[in-house]
């Protein structure tokens, strides 16, 4: 059953839009760089711009900070807020549970594949980053931001286990998506609801004041991944990341479970 | 509990709000009869399938599906369940038979060895062989309910539950449907209709229950049910009062005269022997009929003549 709710997601129009302006970014940034001539001054646009016309592996980096803010949360929102309001849209939620397909295994295999999304979403746009950049800039040994230097390959495939980071970053936003998505029969909102949840977890943690309160924010330690390209790693954010996103996914996931289990299925 | 009832409800109950949606329902479906249910829109018949497939909690009262308890054995019981709920719904991004994989392999016991073979056969079933490529999306209305039944077939099932299968088809669609109906019935599957369309269930259906604002108002075989109002005598005549005295003499109950018409209720009296004692009177017969009452006067008495929805 997860193969086929795999082959489901990926075959619907829409999963491919949204990929295809993942893999859009990454180039349309590497050619902007490209085309101005000259990259920018250090330390102006997004984290690591500067090192795009240096190494092009970098710009699957750029790539990743640029839609770590909106494209990607956007991204899960869409697929995370669908898993069980869209079926129930579409009338097929009942026919699934007829079928029986029970209301548990539906769930965790909707689960799985939306982590799966997750995870794939990234690794599309540091893909499609390290293709652009491989294409139109020289590429080479890495310069971490300790200043040591990685071969190409560990550089490469640093830059991937930054991407399944990324990933592993919005499960707690994916988990908070599907429990929304339980609670109503109408997609779109499920989707605005859970796209919100992120946009205002970002303006609360614009805010000094609530600083109290900013660890616990889904987003705060979003930019973590950065800390993979330290020399050695530095861990510490990179596992508060990882285990606030496990926190949320285990909360939401939960309550998910909880809602739909004795949902009255109407639709 | 009995073996032969492919579905038994018990105080069956659904309460939305402050309103009882299903009222104390005691369904009792035998295995092998094609079985009406039948109710005016509103009348909680869908509410009631729901809780037969176990996609909605009953506030009260038990049920039974070939035996098991629902919802606690779904997982062993809808396998042999094949149900069409509101209509057909699938994915209008996949094609026909991408639409049965997927369904197919939601279940238990979809094999993936024998997904294709059950697709295929079930699609063929339905004529729907040739457009099996083609996007949902791109599906005709008749094409939509066909699928849905091709859906109901992946498997041999032991109980189909159709709610308002023909809402919305065309004469031919409808004929389609009754066919298989009767197709599925002789193999031995039970079949459980739901309709507010009493053609629809007269000619197919060997038992029928009667659903009015949540509550159960009739059960039983089609003919008992049919027997159950009395005959009517009808005699058409320019000499309508004398046959009237006749009729009254023979000890006719109920006799009513309306211009040229007498009628009476037949009480177990023959009509031969009526019209006899008539021509014997003089009265001039012009015409003598017997009005048994249809399923449609039963139901019209037991659900109420009104164009309001109920609830």
């Amino acid at each position: 059953m997860l193969r086929a709710e795999v082959s489901l997601l990926f075959r619907r129009l829409r999963i491919k839009v949204l990929l295809g302006v993942l893999v859009l970014v990454p180039v349309i940034v590497a050619g902007a760089v490209r085309l101005s001539g000259s990259g920018p001054n250090p330390g102006e646009g997004p984290q690591f711009l500067d090192q795009v016309t240096h190494n092009g592996v970098f710009a699957a980096l750029v790539g990743l900070t640029i839609t770590l803010p909106i494209f990607l949360p956007l991204a899960v929102a869409v697929v995370a807020g669908d898993t069980i309001a869209g079926e129930a849209n579409l009338g097929t939620l009942r026919y699934l549970l007829a079928r029986p397909c029970g209301r548990t295994r539906l769930l965790v295999v909707k689960g799985i594949t939306v982590l799966l999304f997750c995870v794939v979403a990234s690794l599309t746009v540091a893909i499609a980053g390290l293709a652009a950049g491989a294409v139109l800039f020289p590429i080479g040994s890495l310069t971490t931001l300790s200043g040591t230097t990685l071969s190409l390959v560990d550089g490469t495939l640093r830059i991937l286990a930054a991407a399944v980071l990324v990933g592993g970053s919005l499960f707690g936003l994916a988990a908070v998506g599907m429990f929304v998505s339980t609670l109503t029969d109408a997609p779109v909102g499920a989707m605005a609801a859970t796209a919100g949840v992120a946009v205002l977890c970002g303006v609360l943690d614009a805010i000094p004041q609530l600083h109290a309160l900013h660890p616990w924010l889904l987003t705060h330690w979003w930019l973590s991944f950065g800390d993979l390209l330290r020399s050695p790693v530095a861990w510490t954010n990179i596992l508060r990341n990882v285990g606030l996103q496990a926190l949320y996914a285990v909360i939401f996931a939960t309550a998910a479970w909880a809602r739909f289990s004795d949902k009255d299925i109407l639709a | 509990m009995t073996d032969d009832l492919a579905v038994e409800t018990a105080g069956l109950t659904k309460r939305f709000g402050d309103t009882d949606v299903v009222d104390h329902l005691d369904l009792a479906v035998p295995v092998g009869s094609v079985f009406g249910f039948l109710g005016p829109n509103g009348s909680g018949k869908t509410t009631t399938i729901r809780m037969l497939l176990g996609l909605i909690r009953p506030s009260a009262g038990s049920l039974r599906l070939l035996g098991r308890p629902m919802p606690a054995a779904a997982s062993d019981v809808l396998p042999d369940v094949g149900a069409l709920v509101e209509g057909p719904a699938f994915y209008p991004w996949l094609t026909g038979r991408e639409n049965l994989h997927r369904l197919d392999a939601a279940g238990p016991d979809g094999w993936r060895a024998s997904r294709s073979s059950r697709a295929d056969v079930a699609l063929a079933r339905v004529g729907l062989t040739a457009a099996a490529d083609k996007r949902y999306r791109a599906y005709s209305l008749g094409m939509t309910q066909r699928l849905g039944l091709a859906a109901t077939l992946l498997r041999p099932r032991r109980l189909l539950l159709l709610d308002e299968p023909t809402n919305g088809m065309d004469p031919q669609g409808t004929r389609e449907i009754r066919h298989f109906i009767r197709e599925l019935a002789e193999e031995g599957t039970t079949v459980f209709l739901s309709s507010h369309l009493l053609g629809e269930v007269e000619q197919v259906c060997t038992h029928i229950g009667i659903v009015s604002l949540g509550r159960l108002v009739a059960q039983g075989p089609l003919d008992e049910l049919r027997a159950d109002g009395d005959a009517t005598l009808r005699v058409e005549t320019d000499d309508a009062e004398v046959a009237a005295a006749v009729l009254i003499r023979m000890g006719l109950n109920a006799v009513t005269l309306a211009g040229a018409v007498v009628s009476a209720a037949l009480d177990g009296h023959r009509p031969e022997h009526c019209c006899r004692e008539l021509v014997n009177a003089g009265v001039g017969v012009r015409s003598l009929t017997t009005d048994r009452p249809s399923l449609e006067d039963a139901y019209v008495a037991l659900t109420g003549e009104g164009f309001d929805v109920a609830g």
